[in-house]
């Protein structure tokens, strides 16, 4: 592997490509330059969905978004996981879509898109035309006075809410993020996404063996019914015992800058009923500390009415409709 | 102004002759690398069937079928599908005959300007390969990938649901 990452030779400067599905939009737009384009698509180990020693499954990073969704391990054991991969994007881009690719997709801020604009994540130190414009679309969460952008991912929000683990080699050796380390805050760096470092590239992404497929939902609100990015979306999944929840995970996706969670609030529903008052506390615990610009406060209420139909709708998946929208 | 030329070294500029079967016939041709697989199909093979509608993802109009898959040829370069067997619109007639769901959209009145028809017919026979949509939610939510502009969109599901059907996937 670490001849073909010396020969590949990943920087700023040469670009790997997978799907090409956001690098090639982006490329398109002037936003991403790159003096060669290096198509990682060669190299097999990457491909792989395997089943590992401690019951957990490892989806490789070259993997498609629809051989995962539809993989018969990912199916059963991690039915959250399918779901918010099939609530993304359109049938072909997830057939051209990567996992790595994925993880690594830049925001949808329009700005961000508008060369003609300033924007920290774009052209660091240049401003942020979203917090004083229409921000309809942005963050309530985890914002910096430089940017307030979310990442738009939803296989990332199940991923989170799982407890994955991302693989990551490079020039230097392999090494593990664990998911919640993966992406980063805005701050005072908001042109950095993630953590990924100048020349790694992912090589896979590990489930651990706890799935939760009997109680998951992934609910996902949006301008349209689909085909569109998620202005608020929640993967819920719940593990249920006579006595109520005996353990409970909760990751919202469009907003902030990373998928967020929040461990009080999932601590909060252990022991407790799987009961309405109770998934309204946990909401009000998530959105406690939200912020909201001129265009987003809809948002905050959204988040909680959305967290509180997943709970409902985790505790009984098969009224689940297709494309991830509310069904109670 | 960028131009990718100049941000390329000089080897990158270098044209690289490409082949792929498109429609069961090989056909190679010299390209520039950053040529997309839509232009490659239009601009140098003539195919103009498959139609440009957004460039960027966006809108499935260039949808084709790439070693079985449906795919957006706007967000793919030509050189990463050397040796790739494409169909586009115009490889699914056999023998002079339309193919079902070319006679299905007839049927239906599926399309007013056809702009979107081409992406929509391509996108439903790698649906129907996939075999995952039954009912017709399902159909709607896997073809939500191909606007119409003309909204002519009650007409093509009805079309995919009737060939749907008859490939016993109802
Ligand atoms: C119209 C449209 C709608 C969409 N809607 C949604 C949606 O609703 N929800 C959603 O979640 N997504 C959506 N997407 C985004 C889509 O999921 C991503 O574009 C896709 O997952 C990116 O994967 P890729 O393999 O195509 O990446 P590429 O475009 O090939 O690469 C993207 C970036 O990742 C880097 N990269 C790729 N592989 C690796 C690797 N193994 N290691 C390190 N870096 C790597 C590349 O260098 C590049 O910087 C949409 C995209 C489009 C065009
Ligand atoms: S929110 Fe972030 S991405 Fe959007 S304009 Fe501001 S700095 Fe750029
Ligand atoms: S032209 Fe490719 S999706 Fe619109
Ligand atoms: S028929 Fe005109 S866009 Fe669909």
């Amino acid at each position: 592997m670490q001849d073909a990452l010396a020969k590949i030779n990943i920087s700023q400067k040469h670009r790997a490509v997978a799907g090409g599905t956001n690098l090639i939009d982006l490329m398109k737009y002037f936003i991403t330059d790159a003096a060669e384009l290096v198509d990682v698509n060669t190299i097999p180990q990457h491909h792989a969905i395997e089943e590992l020693p401690d019951g957990g499954l490892r989806l490789g990073a070259l993997t498609t978004n629809a051989e995962t969704a539809y993989h018969p391990l990912v199916e059963s054991r991690y039915p959250l996981l399918s779901k918010a991969i099939l609530a993304g994007a359109s049938a072909q881009i997830r057939n051209m879509a990567t996992n790595g690719g994925n993880l690594m997709q830049r925001t949808r801020c329009y700005y961000f898109y508008d060369v003609n604009t300033p924007c920290n994540k774009r052209t660091p130190g240049s401003g942020c035309a979203a917090i004083g414009g229409y921000n309809r679309t942005m963050a309530i969460m985890g914002t910096s006075e430089h940017c307030i952008a979310v990442f738009p991912s939803d296989m990332c929000v199940a991923l989170a809410a799982l407890n994955a683990v991302v693989n990551i080699e490079g020039p230097d050796g392999d090494r593990q993020l664990p998911f919640a380390d993966f992406h980063r805050l805005p701050g005072d760096t908001p042109h950095l996404d993630n953590n990924l470092k100048d020349g790694e590239l992912i090589s896979s992404i590990d489930l651990p063996a706890e799935g939760f497929p009997q109680h998951y939902s992934y609910l996902k609100l949006r301008d349209r019914n689909s085909y569109a990015f998620a202005l608020v979306s929640v993967a819920t999944a719940f593990e249920l015992c006579d006595t109520g929840i005996s353990k409970a995970r909760i990751a919202l996706g469009g907003v902030a800058h990373r998928p967020w969670r929040v461990t009080e609030a999932e601590v909060f529903l252990n022991g407790k009923d799987p009961v309405r008052v109770n998934f309204e506390a946990a909401a009000d615990i998530i959105l406690q500390g939200a912020v909201p610009f001129e265009h987003n406060a809809f948002k905050i209420e959204l988040a909680k009415r959305a967290i509180v139909r997943n709970c409902m709708m985790a505790l009984d998946p098969d009224t689940q409709l297709p494309g991830a929208q509310p069904s109670h | 102004m960028h131009t990718y030329e100049s941000g390329l070294k000089e080897e990158m500029q270098h044209q690289s002759e490409l082949s792929m079967t498109i429609n069961g016939v090989p056909k190679s041709r010299t390209v520039k690398p950053w040529v997309s697989l839509l232009d490659y199909l239009r601009e140098y093979l003539d195919l103009t069937g498959t139609k440009k509608g957004c460039d960027h993802g966006q809108c499935g109009a260039c949808t084709v079928i790439c070693d079985g898959k449906r795919i957006l040829s706007c967000l793919t370069l030509a050189v990463m599908k050397e040796g790739s067997e494409i169909t586009t619109i115009e490889g699914i007639a056999k023998d002079g005959e339309l193919h079902p769901l070319q006679q299905a959209f007839i049927d239906h009145d599926a399309f007013q300007c056809g702009y979107c028809t081409p992406g929509q017919i391509c996108s439903a026979i790698g649906m129907i390969a996939e075999g995952k949509a039954k009912t017709r939610s399902e159909v709607k939510e896997l073809m939500s990938g191909n606007l119409c502009r003309c909204g002519a969109n009650t007409n093509i599901i009805d079309a995919i649901m009737d060939v749907q059907k008859g490939a016993g996937n109802e």
